[in-house]
């Protein structure tokens, strides 16, 4: 079945942009506190959140399946819950945030540690408590670092492929994405298929990247 | 009132000090990396000493011994660090704001009035002249409704001639809001003009506490 260009162009752009929201709120807190807390376990936290980064993502993808199949863990809880993950598109956006997460946690943090300490310390002299002083002063400070971030982590959800075809395969209409799309044309030769997906792709990932890098520049200036 | 005695310890620099501030405003002078700066730290609950007790009117903000180390954001200091660090991202009105508490805070307007810096409150922080910005920085102290106000060098970063303008601000907060004030300074000129009390420190200890009769203030007529 060949599935319109547009279709799965809207399903991954989706999937990725739900990717990215979910991570969000966590992944903003987290790079916050790895930039300005000591606290017990943080090389931990810091080492684990950038794992998918350096680890095969088909390797992350199986530690994913191994967890949400009816036979791990979470999996068999969800499916207490009547929730299903595995090969549906809820496994696609989790692919994706999970691999997503290091990139936007790192480029936060940066923003975050580039912030001038003096002015959370003032904030709290007068008066402001933690939670206020990360809403509006080190947020609103470090915010075009955070925004690039999110543009990394949703251009990398755009491209994921390893994880996702492992723990949401390739079910057209149901989980196929740009990128398992691709590889599925180009394998089975319908090269005309695999070249126009293939120019979606570029285009997007060239936009993301643009639009990350002039945040970025904007933020250092 | 301010009760302070502490040891803190900065990688190889030891401050310890001891010594009970009565005073409207109390300067601690003495040469750079004598520990000046690392008391207001303290004090504000920007660092914690290794051992002691700091009360402020009574209130224990720190000590040791009983275990208690009162968050910076419940210490109720005004602090003024040396660069005044005003909130670059908000406008002046917005900086002055920041701290307000309802019903503990002084008017903003009477702030405003008193540091002349009214007509500033719809400017961007970046477009202020230096003397404007300590006058800010010194409003948005004073609109948490402190019990005690610190400044680092408040005149340090300003030239002569502003300084001689600045200090009659500082003079005027003294007197007028009746709020505490402790700064550092190097520069003998302004403790004179400023202090009722001289805290001299020398290499993290205190080797002088002086009294100045402040002939001016407390002459017949005051």
């Amino acid at each position: 079945m060949i599935e319109p260009v547009w279709r799965i162009t809207w399903f991954t752009i989706a999937c990725a942009a739900g990717a990215t929201l979910l991570i969000l709120p966590p992944g903003v807190v987290l790079a916050w506190l790895l930039a300005r807390r000591k606290f017990p376990g943080r090389g931990l936290v810091e080492t684990f959140v950038s794992l998918p980064l350096v680890m095969p993502p088909v390797a992350t993808g199986l530690i994913l399946l191994m967890l949400l199949s009816r036979r791990g863990r979470v999996g068999a809880l969800l499916e207490r819950l009547g929730i299903e993950v595995v090969f549906t598109w809820k496994a696609v956006v989790l692919a994706m945030a999970i691999m997503g997460l290091p990139l936007l946690v790192r480029t936060a943090r940066a923003g975050f540690e580039q912030v001038n300490v003096r002015y959370e310390r003032v904030a709290a002299t007068l008066g402001a408590p933690p939670a206020r002083i990360f809403l509006t002063i080190s947020l609103p400070l470090a915010w075009p670092s955070v925004l690039a971030g999110a543009v990394l982590a949703f251009a990398r959800a755009l491209g994921e492929f390893g994880a996702t075809i492992i723990v949401a395969g390739n079910i057209p209409g149901a989980t196929r994405t740009l990128a398992v799309a691709i590889y599925g044309y180009a394998e089975t030769g319908q090269d005309s298929q695999a070249f126009a997906l293939l120019l979606v792709s570029v285009s997007i990932a060239f936009v993301a990247l643009w639009t990350a890098n002039r945040l970025v520049e904007r933020s250092t200036a | 009132m301010i009760d302070l005695d502490i040891d803190i310890t900065q990688g190889a620099f030891q401050l310890s000090a001891k010594v009970r501030i009565e005073a409207r405003a109390a300067a601690l002078f003495g040469p750079s990396g004598a520990g000046k700066t690392t008391i207001l730290d303290a004090i504000a609950g920007l660092r914690t000493p290794r051992r002691g007790s700091i009360a402020v009117n009574g209130r224990v903000l720190y000590s040791s011994d009983a275990g208690i180390n009162v968050p910076t954001h419940q210490r109720h200091v005004g602090y003024v660090p040396q660069d005044v660090a005003l909130f670059p991202h908000m406008l002046v009105r917005g900086n002055l704001l920041y701290g307000r508490h309802p019903g503990v805070s002084p008017d903003l307007d009477r702030v405003v009035r008193m540091l002349e810096i009214d007509g500033l409150l719809d400017r961007r922080v970046t477009d202020l002249s230096g003397g404007e910005r300590q006058r800010v920085a010194l409003g948005r102290a004073l609109m948490s409704g402190p019990s005690l106000l610190l400044l680092d060098e408040p005149l340090a970063a300003v030239d002569v001639p502003l300084r001689r303008r600045i200090l009659p601000y500082l003079q005027r907060v003294r007197d007028e809001l009746t709020v505490p004030i402790v700064y550092v300074s190097h520069d003998r000129e302004e403790v004179d003009l400023l202090a009722d009390v001289v805290v001299m420190l020398e290499a993290g200890r205190i080797v002088s506490v002086e009294r100045l009769a402040r002939v001016e203030l407390h002459g017949p007529t005051g």
